[in-house]
């Protein structure tokens, strides 16, 4: 009777001691996704900083671009607003495209090119594009271990009990436009 | 390796006299703990001092400041190591710290000119995939294991020459019995203490080696542009120039040799890199996606060899990325002659040189210990007064102030008295009229604030304020 009520606690305790094990995992995961989620959110923040100062480098030179800098100032006022990783996501990757057609615009003006300030900035916001990129990779890694935790056998049951929720990949949708160049002879 | 330190260490103090095994042991070891402390606390140090390397902050090379943060994020690493350049036309990079958060990577001048943004990141890259495998502590030990050996050898050696005549008369007159031993253990002590460094540098390389590849691999893994890196190294392949400072104990924590001379066969066996083609050829194989799997198998087609060469652990890390485009400012055209003025430009303002623009639009750069107070513009000719001692001083402030207040620099000669007739024309260019009669023109890149006049010798303010 003893021995069956001995190896009844031992196994109420193992079973504690699992959950336990898996709990401070799963808190740890998620602790580890807001970070990185942290990370990203620093640099997004920076690029939304640095496109007023962009705007008013390069009002002086283009004139005639209304439209591509609009498209600009547009898209940056949406990712500010946007919440939640999928829809800023979205909004970034349209932030994205709007500065990528800028840039391929600013190739046709000389003087902006040979400006310094315009340069720095470009460098920046390359840059600033760039740690995105490798801030989102390591987030989508850490989401996806925190996913499979909560999606998988024991620790799902762990998950379940607890109420942890599954956290959203944060993708950067940009449409590859890659339009045949022009040619003139 | 300790192992062999110790045979040697046991055997020399044997061979010395009998029973001094054991103190030549101790011996080995103490002299390896100290080098070991030393190195782990000083190596840095010690390491950036050799080749005069000079901290730079973000706005000293934004670009390059840049692409360490942005590695730093790819790497996950807490904290963003310091920055230095080498003052080196050579090509070459190095990481040193003995852990992530003590890390420093270093570069030279000549890499920042000749390298675009992406072949940096890719050398980037590669240095901090030796920072976060942790290899320039596990090389370093490795490293003074293989001094110690040598040192040892080479005392004991030498010892041996100068001393082998004398020793060995007073030896054969003690107990017979124990000199024969000692004998034995002589000879044992001279092959080994003959062969041990021989060993050891071998064992050194080939860990040196499979150190490469494993960073190599991460690099591409990092960047997720295997190209980067391999154009960087073509680049580097070509390169010339000899890195002043880098010596055989040092080498592996570079990205490619720096004793290596064009010309010179690789070895296999005794190189601390291996040769860069095949780097290139495999880091160029990879086809798809970028992993560490990926790099083994172009490893394999490159070297023919089937078995393995990354460690377990970091194939067991199944990370994969997508190869992604390569940056847009690394295609474009870049002007090269810009890009070598900007690193030079770069290296004399972190050695403290002091720029005296001169009213032609040339900038003459004076080194630090430029003793005279006058300078002759080599393309004009015209006289500029060196602003001397606390001048200098002056001149470094001013130059971070905006135009319109910069003090006046002492000058030798009489300022003249009445306001110059000036004329800012479109484009920046600037008309001055000296009081003697004679125009001065003056170029759009003209910073200086007085010009002597080359007919009459007067020293002339220059007004910005309404240019």
């Amino acid at each position: 009777m003893i021995v069956v009520l001995l190896v009844l606690v031992g196994i109420v305790v193992v079973v504690l001691l699992a959950v336990v094990a898996i709990y401070n995992g799963l808190i740890r995961l998620r602790n580890q996704v807001k970070n990185a989620w942290a990370q990203i959110d620093v640099q997004l923040k920076r690029r939304h900083d640095l496109i007023p100062n962009l705007m008013e480098t390069v009002k002086g030179y283009m004139v005639h671009e209304r439209e591509t800098l609009e498209n600009v100032t547009k898209a940056r006022t949406m990712a500010t607003q946007a919440s939640g990783a999928a829809q800023a996501g979205q909004a970034e990757g349209m932030l994205s495209q709007a500065l990528g057609r800028l840039f391929a615009v600013a190739e046709n003006y000389p003087d902006l090119k040979a400006n310094q300030n315009f340069l720095a900035l470009q460098e920046e916001l390359t840059s600033t594009e760039n740690k995105i990129g490798f801030a989102r990779q390591f987030y989508n890694d850490q989401v996806m271990r925190l996913n499979n935790k909560i999606q998988m056998f024991p620790s799902n049951i762990v998950a379940g009990a607890f109420n942890f929720k599954q956290e959203e990949f944060f993708e950067i949708e940009v449409q590859a436009e890659r339009a045949a160049p022009q040619v003139s002879f | 390796m300790l192992l062999l330190l110790a045979a040697l260490g046991f055997v020399i103090g044997e061979a010395a006299a009998r029973g001094a095994g054991v103190l030549g042991l101790g011996i080995a070891i103490i002299v390896w703990i100290v080098m070991s402390l030393v190195a782990y606390y000083q190596g840095d140090q010690i390491f950036l001092a050799i080749h005069g390397a000079r901290r730079i902050t973000h706005d000293d090379h934004p670009q390059l400041f840049n692409i360490v943060e942005e590695m730093q994020i790819a790497a996950g690493l807490p904290k963003t190591p310091d920055v230095y350049i080498m003052n080196d036309m050579a090509l070459n990079a190095f990481a040193t710290g003995r852990d992530p958060n003590k890390a420093a990577v270093a570069v030279t001048a000549g890499l920042l000119q000749r390298l675009n943004r992406d072949q940096l990141q890719g050398v980037i890259a590669h240095e901090f995939s030796h920072i976060v495998n942790r290899d320039v502590l596990y090389m370093s030990m490795v490293g003074i294991m293989v001094g110690a050996i040598v040192m040892i050898s080479e005392i004991f050696l030498r010892g041996l020459w100068y001393s082998g005549g004398a020793r060995s008369r007073r030896y054969s007159s003690s107990s017979k019995g124990g000199g024969q031993v000692q004998a034995i253990m002589m000879v044992v002590a001279i092959v080994l203490a003959i062969l041990a460094p021989l060993l050891a540098y071998l064992i050194y390389f080939a860990v040196s080696r499979r150190r490469e590849y494993l960073a190599d691999s991460n690099a591409a893994l990092l960047t997720r542009y295997p190209e980067g890196l391999a154009s960087a190294l073509e680049v580097l392949a070509g390169d010339t120039h000899v890195l002043v400072g880098a010596n055989k104990a040092t080498a592996p924590m570079y990205i490619i040799n720096p004793l290596h001379k064009p010309g010179q066969m690789a070895l296999n066996l005794t190189g601390t890199h291996p040769p860069i083609e095949e780097r290139i050829r495999i880091l160029r194989g990879i086809g798809g996606n970028v992993s560490y799997a990926q790099y083994q198998n172009s490893w394999r087609q490159v070297s023919g060899k089937s078995a393995g060469m990354l460690p377990a652990s970091a194939l067991r890390a199944a990370t994969t990325a997508q190869i992604r485009e390569p940056h847009p400012q690394a295609l474009a055209a870049q002007d090269a002659r810009q890009q070598f003025r900007d690193a030079g430009d770069l290296m004399r303002k972190v050695n403290q040189f002091v720029f005296l623009p001169c009213a032609c639009g040339l900038r003459i750069k004076l080194p630090p210990d430029f003793k005279k107070d006058r300078v002759e513009c080599p393309r004009c000719h015209r006289e500029l007064s060196v602003p001397v001692a606390e001048a200098a001083a002056a001149s470094q402030v001013a130059a971070e102030l905006p135009p319109g207040l910069v003090p006046d620099l002492p000058t030798a000669q009489p300022v003249s008295k009445e306001p110059p007739l000036q004329i800012t024309h479109t484009g920046g260019w600037m008309t001055l009229r000296c009081s003697c009669g004679r125009t001065i023109n003056l170029a759009p890149s003209c910073e200086a604030h007085q010009i002597d006049c080359r007919n009459c010798g007067r020293t002339i303010n220059i007004n910005y304020a309404n240019a």
